[in-house]
Parts: structure tokens; sequence; C-alpha cells
């Protein structure tokens, strides 16, 4: 344990370093920690992404439980970041503390640094609904409002004070094609948003989120209320969205990580055991831990 | 056998019938109410047919003649009724309208029934309704109009004709008294205190003087013209007059001005009787009292009522729910809240009656005392709003039934689902912004919920109302078309006072008695369309979130 947490420190460590090194050159840049990742012998290309999140040396309290210890991680821009590990094991928290979803909770204190384009996001000054502009979430079960379904999509925009019925219908029209909802609901965009399915009310809420134009969008077990069908289509959407938006996941489905993400971190106990490309990940683990947990000897 | 038993009682049969029998007793002591004061109260305006008789009150006794109508009979033993020559153990006695107070002194009267004798149903036995002395009860003699007097022929037309005619000239006079010359009055008050604020600035220069002298000469003349039309209608008014004979053969002579109508029930088909009655009915709906409060409508009471309601909601919904929000969703949970909490759902235990204590004493003696003194300081020492009104009823129920409201909200806000807010929020929503465009949205048929408690608490409530603004006879509807047209500080008249003043206040008790149950009757419905209305508007919203809260 206490080695795979020095491992992944080292990692961000450095990579913490090479984006301060770089803060004044390029807003988006490159880093270069391949050589130091790389244990099985495999070029990792993580090192070579665009870092859209960086976590560093992150701590959160339940209280006077500790929930998450000593996060240190890049989360790769325009690319899908899935989070795995058992229940319990912080990867939805870690996922909330990304557009500050934890605020709701009294109890909740944090320290250390999350950093979004260059600025800790728990800065006093950083305005939280600002960022929640820019850090999109959907949530594990679907949650339109009690509006139409045109309303819902343009609740953002309503919110942001734009009410100009073109501009509305516009956003409206792309992000329910971005979200694949387009073609079933485009005769019925009057209809209150309860009347879809389930899948369809999950791709609303996607379209919702993307309706803002966020930066980032944070699904939290976007698929685990649906049926197979839905879940297909949720995970085609995101094999799509990942063209426009960094896009982080956090799943309790080990084949949906496969298949859907570039890069995975396992997590376990509040800690990060492993962060690596999905491939090496799956196949050939750093850790005795992710393997028994992927293999399903877990425990 | 006592396995049967033990088998029936573990079977749950009992509890079943049980529940079932408490329900069904509910409803029928419900059902059972309502039916008793719609019988009594409707059967009211029923024109009954009038009975002409002799009657003795004793064998011997000398005979008196009564016209009237049967209201209502019992039975009686000899004891009780006072030991009387005629034989038996029991007598049967009956309630008659007799009418003719000015005559006989009392409108009604018990007769044994022993004692009636020559009993007839004659076709033109007349009832008269009158503004002032009641009913009378007679037959038409005579009719004069302009001087000449008709004694044959067709009287009756010409007294229907007579009446008409002298209605439409009374409502033309009330319309020039109250409407024009009630504005000129009110125009003169608002001069009055003009000068009178003048008064009090110290600067009264004589422009403004000249000005105003100017405004009072203008409504002068004004009401100079209206109480020549006055005299003149008045006249008209007050000159035919018709001469009736009572039961008995005296004879009394009437002037048409204080005849409502007049019918002849004896005469009257079934279709008939049933317009009449309806035309009674939409009377008691639509007119003003009369005969302290024992004849005529109960309109203003209706009014107030509803106005009252009206505005007490108005107050009551926005106070409560704001209240609510903070309560829920901004007050950290600590024991603090937890204490304001048990405070305001005690509040909802507390009788109305202190309700009313404290209104008359913080809201009219101090708010209203104070809003006198730095508002209307030229009408002191008369009080506008130091002394009961409008405002303060609706006010004092507001806060009579602000925890309704407050309960019933926080109820609602917290049956939105996390999962709706954190969906606001993460869109860039402020909490503020997911309050007001989501959350409040969602929550509206709990508020709705809450109204409705508040509301039906509110209408029927009497005690508080007493103190602090409802009055036996209002003179003018609190809503007119003089400016400002929502006179906040007038006193106002309230159905549930009218039934306690009608029932317990009321000189001619027997007259009152039907009106006490017509009033209740219409208190209730007026409950039920209030309440059905907002039930409708709750159930609409209801069924559109409804789906969003199972989440």
């Amino acid at each position: 344990m206490q080695q795979n947490k020095t491992n992944t420190l080292e990692v961000d460590e450095t990579g913490e370093e090479a984006v301060n090194d770089n803060i004044d050159s390029t807003p988006t840049h490159a880093i270069n920690l391949g050589n130091i990742v790389d244990s099985s012998g495999e070029r990792v290309t993580l090192a070579d992404e665009k870092i859209a999140i960086e976590v560093s040396d992150f701590n959160l309290f339940y209280g006077d439980k500790q929930a998450l210890k000593s996060i240190n991680m890049t989360i790769p821009e325009k690319k899908v970041t899935a989070f795995i590990g058992p229940s319990g094991c912080g990867k939805s928290t870690l996922l909330r503390c990304f557009n500050r979803m934890n605020d709701l909770i009294d109890s909740v204190s944090v320290n250390g640094q999350i950093k979004i384009d260059d600025r800790d996001i728990f800065d006093k000054t950083i305005n939280v609904a600002e960022l929640r502009r820019r850090v999109g979430m959907v949530f594990q079960k679907p949650n339109p409002f009690p509006k139409s379904i045109y309303e819902n999509v343009a609740y953002g925009l309503r919110i942001q004070g734009v009410n100009d019925r073109r501009t509305l219908d516009a956003v409206v029209e792309k992000s329910l094609k971005g979200a694949a909802l387009w073609d079933e609901v485009k005769d019925r965009l009057d209809d209150l948003a309860m009347g879809l399915s389930g899948g369809q009310q999950q791709r609303l809420v996607i379209a919702r989120a993307i309706a803002i134009e966020p930066e980032i969008i944070l699904l939290d077990e976007p698929a685990s209320a649906l049926d197979p069908i839905s879940t297909l289509k949720i995970e085609e959407l995101i094999y799509e969205l990942k063209e426009k938006f960094t896009i982080v996941i956090v799943t309790h489905n080990m084949q949906q990580a496969a298949r859907v993400s570039d890069y995975t971190a396992y997590m376990y106990l509040g800690e990060l055991v492993e962060f690596n490309d999905t491939s090496t990940l799956f196949t050939n683990p750093n850790e005795k831990m992710t393997e028994d947990y992927i293999t399903g000897r877990y425990g | 056998m006592n396995t049967q038993i033990k088998n029936w009682f573990s079977s749950g049969r009992p509890y079943v019938w049980l529940n079932a029998g408490a329900v069904t007793v509910s409803a029928i002591m419900v059902i059972g109410l309502l039916l008793l004061i719609a019988v009594r109260g409707l059967e009211h305006f029923w024109p009954a047919d009038i009975a002409v008789f002799d009657y003795y009150a004793e064998p011997d006794a000398e005979k008196v003649s009564y016209m009237g109508e049967y209201i209502d009979r019992d039975t009686v033993t000899r004891a009780r009724a006072g030991n009387i020559k005629y034989e038996g153990d029991e007598f049967t006695r009956y309630l008659l309208k007799i009418g003719n107070r000015d005559v006989y002194g009392l409108d009604f009267a018990w007769v044994i029934g022993a004692g009636i004798k020559n009993e007839s149903y004659p076709e033109d036995a007349t009832i008269i309704e009158r503004r002032e002395w009641g009913n009378l009860h007679g037959f038409i003699k005579s009719v004069t109009v302009n001087g000449q007097t008709i004694e044959s022929g067709d009287i009756w037309q010409t007294f229907q004709e007579t009446v008409e005619a002298s209605n439409k000239i009374h409502e033309e006079i009330r319309h020039i008294e109250k409407d024009l010359i009630g504005a000129i009055n009110y125009k003169m008050e608002r001069l009055r205190l003009q000068e009178r604020r003048l008064e009090i600035k110290g600067n009264k220069t004589p422009e403004e003087l000249a000005d105003l002298e100017s405004k009072r000469a203008e409504l002068q003349s004004e009401y100079n013209v209206y109480t020549e039309q006055l005299a003149k209608l008045y006249k008209e008014f007050n000159e035919p007059f018709f001469v009736a004979v009572l039961a008995g053969g005296k004879e009394k002579t009437v002037n048409f001005s204080i005849v409502v109508r007049a019918f002849r029930p004896n005469a009257m088909s079934v279709f008939d009787k049933i317009g009449f009655y309806f035309e009674k009915l939409w009377e008691f709906l639509s007119d003003e009292p009369r005969e302290a409060n024992t004849e005529g409508g109960i309109f203003p009471a209706i009014f107030g009522t509803v106005l009252m309601v009206i505005i007490m909601s108005i107050l009551v919904t926005p106070f409560g729910v704001v209240a609510a929000v903070y309560l829920r969703e901004y007050a950290s949970q600590g024991p603090f809240t937890r204490l304001v909490r048990i405070a305001v759902n005690n509040l909802a235990g507390v009788p109305s009656v202190v309700y009313g204590v404290f209104g008359l004493g913080f809201f009219v003696y101090f708010l209203g005392g104070s809003i006198d003194q730095l508002f209307f300081k030229a009408s002191l020492p008369a009080p506008t709003f130091g002394t009961p009104g409008l405002l303060w009823a609706s006010l004092t129920l507001a806060i009579l039934t602000v925890p309704v409201v407050i309960v019933a909200t926080e109820e609602g806000l917290s049956r939105v689902p996390r999962a709706i807010r954190e969906g606001s929020l993460a869109v860039g929503a402020t909490k503020a912004e997911t309050m007001w465009r989501t959350v409040l949205p969602m929550t509206a048929p709990a508020m709705i919920t809450g109204l409705i408690l508040a509301v039906a608490r509110a209408a029927g409530e009497v005690a508080p109302l007493m103190l602090v603004g409802v009055v036996k006879l209002a003179p003018s509807l609190p809503l007119d078309a003089n400016a400002p047209f929502l006179h906040l500080d007038r006193k106002f008249m309230h159905l549930g006072f009218h039934i306690y003043d009608v029932g317990f206040q009321s000189p001619n008790v027997e007259a009152a008695r039907p009106l006490v149950y017509a009033t209740a009757l219409l208190l209730v419905l007026l409950i039920i369309v209030l309440n059905l209305t907002a039930i409708r508007i709750r159930n609409n919203l209801r069924e559109k979130y409804r789906a969003a809260e199972q989440n």
C-alpha cells in the first residue's frame, strides 16, 4: 500500500513541477513523465497529454474520517479518464471535488490543491457557480427537472440570462444532437422530461450538461441505473463527446471502464493505487492490488 | 366455539370492521350536519301557505283572529302547556309567523292546536314584506296612487305595479344617497383633511385656502343639485299608500315607500313558488341585511369574508414560504433551529382569541396608532388605522395561520430530491437560482396545501375577528369606486360573526333562527369552494412534479 502511494506520488510530483515550469509559456502544455511511470516497458502516453485537472496532495475529511488520502494525479484533456474501485473507495467523492459538489455537505473539509486552468478551485476568489458551469456533471440516476424537454436543456443558458428564443432554439437542437437524442424527441420538445425513458432521460441530462459548453464533464456512474441497450448508447455517446470535452467517469463496471476510457485510475480506501492508460492497467497492472481487483480476486 | 372466536380475531376481521365502523360514523356525522343545516337553512325561503283562523286560548276565552304561516310544531304535556282548560293530557302546539309586529308586538306566536277554529286558506291573503316592522299579513282593501283611490277591480295588479314603481324610486334614491352623495362626502372629508394638514404644517397660504374653498363650493353646489333631486323623488316616493284589512277586521294604512314586495302564497302554483324561492335565495345572497340582520341578504358578509381570506392569503403565503425556506435551506440545523421549529409548531396550537388580543394590542393600538401619528395626523383624533379594520384582521389571521404554511412548505422542501438540486447546481446555478427556478416550483403543491389549511382555518375563525375588525353592520363595503378603491382601514362584516350575531344577539329569535342555518350553510359552502379551487390547482401541479419526486 505504502509503496503504491509513493509510486503515484512520484509521478505526480514530477508532473506538477513540469506544470509549474510551463505556467507562463503556454496555457495548454505537454508534460513528460513517461520515463517514470513506465514500469512494464511499455510507452506510457499519459505524459504526453495536455492537462485538464491537476490534483496535488489532496485530502478530504468527512468530519474526522479521512475519505481521500493525499491524492496526486493529472487528468488529461479531451480524453476519457475512468475511476474504478470498490464501493466506498472515494472515487465518487474525488469526482465531486472537481466541481465542488462536496461543498453541499456541511461536515466536509479539504486540504491540498485541485487546479483547473492553473487555478486552485478551492481558492476563496473562485466563483463556484462559474466553476460548475465549466465543469459539468451527470449523476448516477437521471435527474431531469420537472419541466419540458426544451426547458431542461435550456436551463443552464437561462441561468446565465440567455432568453433569446433563437439562440436557445439553436443551442437546444445542437445539444440534443450532441447527446444523440434529437431524433427521438424533436417532435415533442414541449413534453415533460419525465415522460422519457431512463436512458433517454440520462441522455437529456447529458444534453443539459453540454448545452452550456463546459470544458470538463464529470460522469458519476452514468449508466448504472440503465438497461444494457441504453448503457451502450451512453457509451457510444461518451466516445463521441471526448472529441470536444474532457471526460471523467466513475464506474463500477470494469468492462465499461475498459471499453470507454483512455486512462483508468484504480482507487482503494481513499487512496489512488494506480493510474495508467487503460490498456496497460487492465492487461498489465503495476500493482498486485489492482490486478486482484480487475481479475475479481479482490479482498 | 372458543377457537372460532379466536380465529375470527386472529383473521383481522374485527379490526377491519372497527375501522370501517369509525369511517361510517364520521361520514354519517359530517353528512348529517350538512343535511341539518342545509334543510333548516334552505326551507326558510319557501313561501308557505298562510292560514286564516280564529283562535281561542281557552275554550271560553275571547276570540282572536290570526293570519300566518305554520313554522314549527311540538307536543307538550298539560303541565307545560300551562294547565289550560281544554281536555286531554297532551297538546299539540304550533309556531306561527303571524307578522304585523307593529300590531301584535311580536311576529311569531305559539298556539294550542285545540284552540284553532274556522281555519281557511283564502286566495287573496297577502304577505307584504316591508323595510320596517317586518311582514304585514292581511287583505288589500284599497290602493291610493296619484290621489286616486282604487277599491274594486284589479287592485292586485295596480298594487304590484305601484310596488314596482316605488322600488325603482327607492333604488334611485339609494343610488343618489349612497353613491353620488357618498362620493361627495368622501371628497369633502379629504378637503377637510387637506386643510387640516396645512394647518398642522402651519403655512396656510391664502391661495391654498381659496383653492380649497372653491373646491368645496363646487362640491356644495353639486350636493345641492342632488338634494333637490332627492326632495322631488321623496315626494313621489312617499305619496302612494294602501289600506290593508288584517285578520279580525282591523284596518291599517301603509305607505308604499316601505314595501319591498308582496305575494299571495295561497294563490301561487308550485312553479310560481319555485320561482319565488329562487328569487328569495338570490336576495339572500346578493342583498344587504335589513331589520337588525333578520331580513334581507348577507352579501356584505360574504364579500367581507372572501376579501379578508384573500388578503390574508396574500400576506401569509410569502411570509410562511420565506420563513420555511430559511429554516430548511439556509439556517444551520442546530438546537436553535430546532427550538424555532418547535415554537412554530406550538404557535399553531395557541387559542385564536389570544391572537385577537395580540392583534388588538400590537397591530391596532401600537402599529395602527403609530401609522396614524405618522401619516394620518390630519384626521386625528379620529383614528384611521388605529382602530380595528380589514388590514389588521387579515394580518392577525395571517399570523394565526402562518405556522401551518411554514410546516407544509418545509415538508414540501424536504421532499424535493437532492438529485434535482444537484442537477441544477451542476449546470452553474447558484443556490438561490436553484431555489427560485426549480425547488420552489416543485414545492408549490405543498405550499398550496398549507394555504388550503390556512384558508379553511381563517375563514371559520370568529373570536379574534371580533377584536380586530369585524362589525355587526358595516355602513360600506371595503371595496368601492372611491380612490384608493380598496379601503384596508374599514371595518367589515363576516359570515362567522354574522352567525354569532344573528343567533345570539338578535332581538327577534324566531326570525333569526333559520338565517343562522342558512348563513352557516353558506359559510361551509364558501370554504368548500375556496378549498376545492385550491385543491384543483394543487393537483394539477402535483401531477406535473410527481415523476420528478420519485427519483
